[in-house]
């Protein structure tokens, strides 16, 4: 059993530096590469995708990263583990082989591929079958958006990546598999933790937690000293160095810039934290409260002392539905009485808007520069201000109405308030709203498979 | 003494649907006593009036010298249904940070707290 492995984060969200992936395999010795590629409402743009071509579905950027990480997983052994496989991980893994093959690596990579997180087919015989699928947060039953409802994922967790290990897979690729399982899979795999080995599994989750959004740990929108934080531009993604006993290091490879500290560590533990106690995740529910960090040298903490109970009977379910439209026009004005000029430009399009009968479920008026991120709390305006951007934002049921309101803001421009500017992007554009519905389904309906393919 | 928060604690939020959460922590372990004391679920709420329309929630991390708040409907429905600028929680770190508290001098002064 090997005594020390290590799991490289190289992308934090769909949309992360694509330079990532290769610099955590060229910057020094890896065993593994995590890439996280799945947000609350990844799977439903996947999947308009995938309705518009049954052959896409799945986070296209994680060709680029393996085509960048390639000779690694073939020269040197290192193994990849991604959840990009989003609604149509069978075609992500028939990409990534077709893409091994044309750079001369054909037969050369082992694919494994976890299904069984997709429950957009069976939906209607859970819910006949007594599985209401209630919203987390509200309490009502799926049925009510049926209808409009556009995929269904069960959060999976680390079982079927270990198996997929365990059959020597070197690129292995989920759906909806949590975030933190990505990285606790490996370390589970190479230390044989029991599936009830609760504080250790509890471990790897935390372990997930602090590398599952990069940089966010070492350095990247970290609050504290932020001034001081070397060479961002060279910014190191952190790497956990796991040991068989669950205690873990979280460092990055040398002559990067950023930091890995207490307290950048500490900011990422609390990042869309709920109860402390009770981290709730398919394998096991990990206690935030038992953790305890040291700095063991520079760029480098040491996790110890974490503690996990048993997992719940139930998996978190990730639904995407259709909900209505929204639109959000903008525009400057400027010095003497900014903020003014806008406020009676908001007045203005407001009485526009009911003169012409719109109805909308919201309407909302925000003054960048003055009150759009901190709201009241931020105080009155300097009068002397050089600027103010009017952001005016509509959401509702109906496409028309939306649509017919993105032709009020440009108007404004020449028959409005005055010094108004900062409308080169035209038009607003009409978005269509996929809302997010979480819920609640026993394990026993979800089974996963593993595949393995070269 | 009146002490900001910006100057002895720091912060990070996100969002969970249509509920932000802010982790308080303190700058120095010895400070964290003051978070607990000072920032209670009251407090909170208050200093959120009229930006949030849900009640506040608080948890302990005495083992990071850090508090956790959930702050429901923090986010006009959340994720993509929202209209505002912060539609995920990202900034309501600082603006919790903005608050201001009240130490006893003689405390301020045994702790090193920074005066506001």
């Amino acid at each position: 059993m090997k005594q020390v492995v290590r799991v490289a984060s190289g992308q934090g969200f769909w949309g992360d530096w694509l330079e990532a992936p290769r610099r955590q395999v060229e910057g020094g010795p890896v065993d593994y590469l995590m890439l996280d590629y799945l947000a609350e409402v990844t799977m439903s743009i996947l999947q308009k995708q995938k309705e518009r071509d049954p052959r896409m579905g799945y986070a296209r950027d994680f060709l680029g990263a393996i085509e960048s990480v390639l000779p690694a997983i073939v020269d040197r052994g290192v193994r990849v583990i991604a959840n990009a496989g989003g609604v149509n991980p069978v075609a992500c893994a028939e990409a990534v082989r077709a893409l091994a093959a044309s750079r001369g690596a054909g037969g050369k990579v082992k694919i494994g591929v976890v299904t069984g997180d997709d429950l957009l087919p069976r939906i209607d015989d859970l819910i006949a079958s007594g599985h209401p699928l209630v919203h987390m947060e509200t309490g009502e039953p799926l049925a009510t958006v049926r209808d409009r409802v556009l995929s269904a994922n069960a959060y999976i967790g680390s079982t079927p990546i270990v198996e997929a290990l365990g059959r020597d897979a070197q690129v292995v690729i989920t759906g909806r598999s949590t975030d933190t399982a990505l990285t606790m899979a490996p370390l589970r795999h190479e230390f044989g933790w029991a599936p009830d080995d609760w504080d250790r599994l509890a471990a790897g989750i935390i372990a997930g937690h602090i590398i599952e959004c990069g940089a966010q740990c070492s350095g990247g929108n970290c609050l504290i000293d932020w001034r001081d934080i070397p060479d961002l531009a060279n910014v190191g993604y952190p790497i956990v160095s796991g040991n068989p006993d669950g205690t873990f290091e979280i460092y990055k490879h040398p002559n990067t810039g950023g930091r890995i500290s207490v307290p950048t560590v500490t900011e990422q533990l609390v990042y869309e934290m709920g109860d402390p106690h009770a981290y709730i995740t398919p394998d096991v529910v990990a206690d935030f409260t038992s953790i305890k960090l040291e700095q063991t040298g520079p760029d480098r903490v040491r996790v110890f002392g974490i503690r996990g109970t048993p997992s719940t009977d139930k998996l978190k379910v990730s639904i995407a539905y259709r909900a209505g439209f929204k639109a959000v026009g903008t525009l400057v004005y400027a010095w003497p009485d900014a903020l003014e000029k806008a406020q009676l430009a908001d007045r203005v399009l407001r009485e526009r808007l009911d003169r012409l009968g719109l109805r909308f479920d919201k309407v909302m008026t925000e003054f960048v520069g003055v009150s759009a991120t901190h709201g009241p709390l931020a105080g009155k305006a300097s009068s002397d201000i050089p600027e103010v951007q009017l952001r005016f934002g509509v959401r509702g049921e109906d496409k028309a109405t939306v649509e017919r309101f993105t032709r009020e803001i440009a108007p404004l421009v020449l028959n409005g308030p005055p010094s108004v500017t900062g409308f080169a992007g035209g038009r607003p554009k009409v978005e269509e709203i996929v809302a997010y519905w979480p819920a609640l389904i026993d394990k026993t309906q979800v089974q996963t498979a593993v595949e393995v393919i070269s | 003494m009146k002490v900001r928060l910006v100057d002895i604690a720091h912060a990070r939020s996100g969002d969970k649907g249509d509920t932000a959460n802010v982790g308080v922590i303190a700058l120095r372990p010895e400070w964290y006593p003051v978070l607990v004391r000072e920032l209670t679920e009251r407090r909170v709420a208050d200093h959120f009036a009229g930006v949030i329309t849900g009640d506040v929630q608080r948890y302990e991390l005495p083992n990071l010298s850090a508090l956790n708040f959930l702050l429901y409907g923090a986010l006009d429905g959340g994720g993509t249904l929202s209209l505002k600028t912060d539609a995920q929680g990202k900034v309501f770190s600082t603006a919790l940070l903005r608050l201001v508290i009240d130490v006893p001098d003689s405390e301020a002064r045994t702790l090193g707290l920074p005066a506001a």
